[in-house]
């Protein structure tokens, strides 16, 4: 159960930001900010024996005291970033690689919708469907 | 097998469409090749989007190039490019000896002129293809004798 999602571009621009306690989201978009910094230095080459260079999901990019930040970037250079809560030690590396996947997947049928145009923030009630089943609920 | 002639039939109406909705002056002037070209640009950011979901990551532009010939080109026209060539300096030339689109057009040097109406969605399709894989380029294709035809992929370097 996520805390915080946010698509960016490969510009490095957010196409879709979304947390769950509303009132602190200004804390996790600049923490999804830094991690960009993070997922370039895990895909640049320098970085190799770090990352299996073939693969999709970056894994744990920084953990911070209560939270646990895991990024994602696509082959057309689209990031995803999540933000989890550190105190939820049930969350499995499988169910994290599953969320990418399911984030993935509604990111392709977002970029197959002829009314969206590539660049765009993503405003499909689809994709915010998707994802508000991913985040936690709070009461 | 009735898929491939769903799409091959969409595609010729949709040139002919294209060029009976221009008025007269813009027909000479190229813009509905452009149309065409456009169109198949968004359709290649999507489909490249949904073939490139499951796929590792590429190493580099060959890497890209090669599988643009190769799984992307089975994917739409059930066959693999004949041949690609490059000078390691950005040109890459994709040769296809059997062009799916082309194929029910002529054999030979008939409607040669008309040959490159046909081509301009398939260089839209490639450009927009690389563009969401992050290589800007520029496709252009040229037929000497049909059904074959070659695309050029020029890289811009920024």
């Amino acid at each position: 159960m996520a805390v915080c999602i946010a698509v960016i571009a490969k510009e490095n621009y957010p196409l879709y930001i979304r947390s769950v306690p509303t009132e602190n989201e200004l804390k996790f978009h600049y923490m999804v900010h830094t991690s960009l910094d993070v997922v370039d230095e895990k895909i640049s080459a320098l970085g190799k024996a770090l990352v299996d260079q073939r693969e999709l999901y970056l894994g744990l990019l920084y953990p911070t005291e209560d939270h646990k930040v895991y990024g994602y970037v696509t082959n057309s250079k689209v990031k995803f970033v999540m933000v989890v809560d550190a105190s939820n030690t049930a969350l499995r590396d499988n169910e994290i690689r599953s969320m990418f996947r399911k984030l993935h997947n509604s990111y392709t049928d977002v970029m197959c919708n002829p009314f969206y145009n590539p660049g765009d923030r993503i405003h499909s009630r689809a994709f915010d469907n998707m994802v508000t089943s991913m985040m936690i609920q709070v009461c | 097998m009735a898929d491939e002639a769903v799409f091959l039939l969409l595609h010729n109406e949709m040139v002919s469409g294209v060029y009976k909705s221009a008025e007269q002056g813009e027909v000479e002037n190229g813009r509905c090749i452009t149309k065409l070209e456009n169109m198949g640009f968004r359709v290649g950011q999507g489909l490249i989007e949904r073939f490139t979901k499951d796929t590792a990551r590429f190493k580099d532009e060959l890497d890209i190039m090669k599988f643009v010939c190769k799984d992307f080109w089975t994917t739409v026209f059930k066959k693999q490019i004949d041949n690609l060539r490059t000078n390691h300096q950005g040109i890459y030339v994709l040769q296809d000896n059997k062009f799916r689109l082309l194929t029910q057009i002529s054999a030979g040097k008939q409607y040669l002129e008309h040959a490159s109406k046909y081509l301009a969605f398939t260089c839209g399709l490639i450009r927009g293809g690389l563009s969401n894989l992050g290589i800007k380029s520029i496709v252009t294709a040229e037929v000497s004798s049909m059904p074959a035809c070659k695309f050029q992929v020029m890289i811009q370097k920024l």
